[in-house]
């Protein structure tokens, strides 16, 4: 099985990277863009049956740091 | 003083901080390997260098917080030896949550690599009895990621604990009340952006931070 961590920071905390690329996009004449946030999809290929209390052990350990980001799973049953 | 420089893939001034300690004790530090599990028997002070540990990957310092020595280094600092983390080695002690808050990217986006002034808060901790509270002195800075931040809680305690060792007296990264070193609670443990080791001969233009190496031989012999 597949699964997908999406690593956000949290509301409010300020994102230096989400601002640069909202310049970007209206250096580039992209009008109508309010706000940009930047945050990190990570994939992880895992053995059949693990559970989604594993996943949420890892984010919490490793992947997110919790002080500053949310963490979302989706989890990708293989077909 | 028995001291240990904690080395990991992609340190880069580990050897900065061994000179400076090895100058101030009179005694070189043991250089322990990150896929080490022990630290060396009587060591009293443990210093977490600055660099890009692992590449920066993840986040700064986060998978540096996990390598094998950081659990001996966590018991360590949990019995009360003093534990220094310059720059990357501040990123490290966040990540493995011996320090409050997070060192997130620089507000101005850019690296700031120069001297900055910075205001002695505490001149009471084991790493700051080498200066005067209120004291401004310049030490360099050198990161990415040096953007303190916690909650508006945590802020306040730090700075009503007195825990808050050094601001910078100019606008240098975006940091929350422009932190920038900050204590444990229990005051063994610094974790600070500016490099003292930087700062340490006259010919490194300044020598501010081996006030700090002095200070705290001091108060530590």
């Amino acid at each position: 099985m597949k699964a997908r961590v999406f690593i956000t920071l949290k509301p409010g905390v300020l994102d230096p990277q989400g601002k640069a690329i909202h310049h970007a996009l209206e250096g580039l004449g992209f009008a109508g863009v309010h706000d940009v946030r930047a945050g990190k999809l990570i994939e992880l290929d895992l053995a059949d049956g693990t559970g989604e209390a594993d996943i949420e052990a890892m984010c919490r350990k490793l992947l997110a740091n919790t002080v500053i980001e949310n963490f979302r799973i989706e989890r990708i049953e293989a077909t | 003083m028995k001291s240990a420089v904690i080395v990991f893939p992609g340190s880069n001034c580990d050897r900065d901080i061994a000179v400076a300690l090895a100058a101030v004790t009179g005694r070189a530090p043991v250089m322990v390997w990150h896929r080490d599990s022990e630290l060396p028997d009587g060591t009293d002070f443990i210093a977490l260098p600055g660099g890009f540990s692992y590449g920066d990957y993840l986040r700064s310092g986060a998978m540096a917080a996990r390598a094998p020595i950081m659990r001996a280094v966590t018991a360590a600092a949990n019995r009360g030896v003093p534990v220094i983390g310059v720059c990357n080695g501040f990123q490290v002690l966040t990540e493995a949550g011996l320090l409050p808050g997070a060192l997130m990217r620089n507000a101005g986006i850019a690296f700031v690599c120069r001297p900055v002034a910075l205001s002695v808060e505490n001149s009471q901790s084991l790493f700051t009895a080498g200066y005067q509270a209120g004291e401004t002195i310049t030490l360099p800075v050198a990161h990415h990621d040096g953007n303190y931040q916690a909650d508006a809680a945590t802020l306040d305690r730090l700075e009503g604990e007195g825990r808050v060792a050094l601001r910078y007296a100019e606008p240098v990264n975006g940091s929350a009340r422009s932190i920038a070193g900050i204590l444990n609670d229990a005051g063994n443990v610094l974790g600070l952006m500016p490099h003292p080791e930087r700062a340490f001969e006259p010919a490194h233009g300044g020598t501010d931070g081996r006030r700090l190496f002095e200070g705290l031989l001091e108060a530590v012999a």
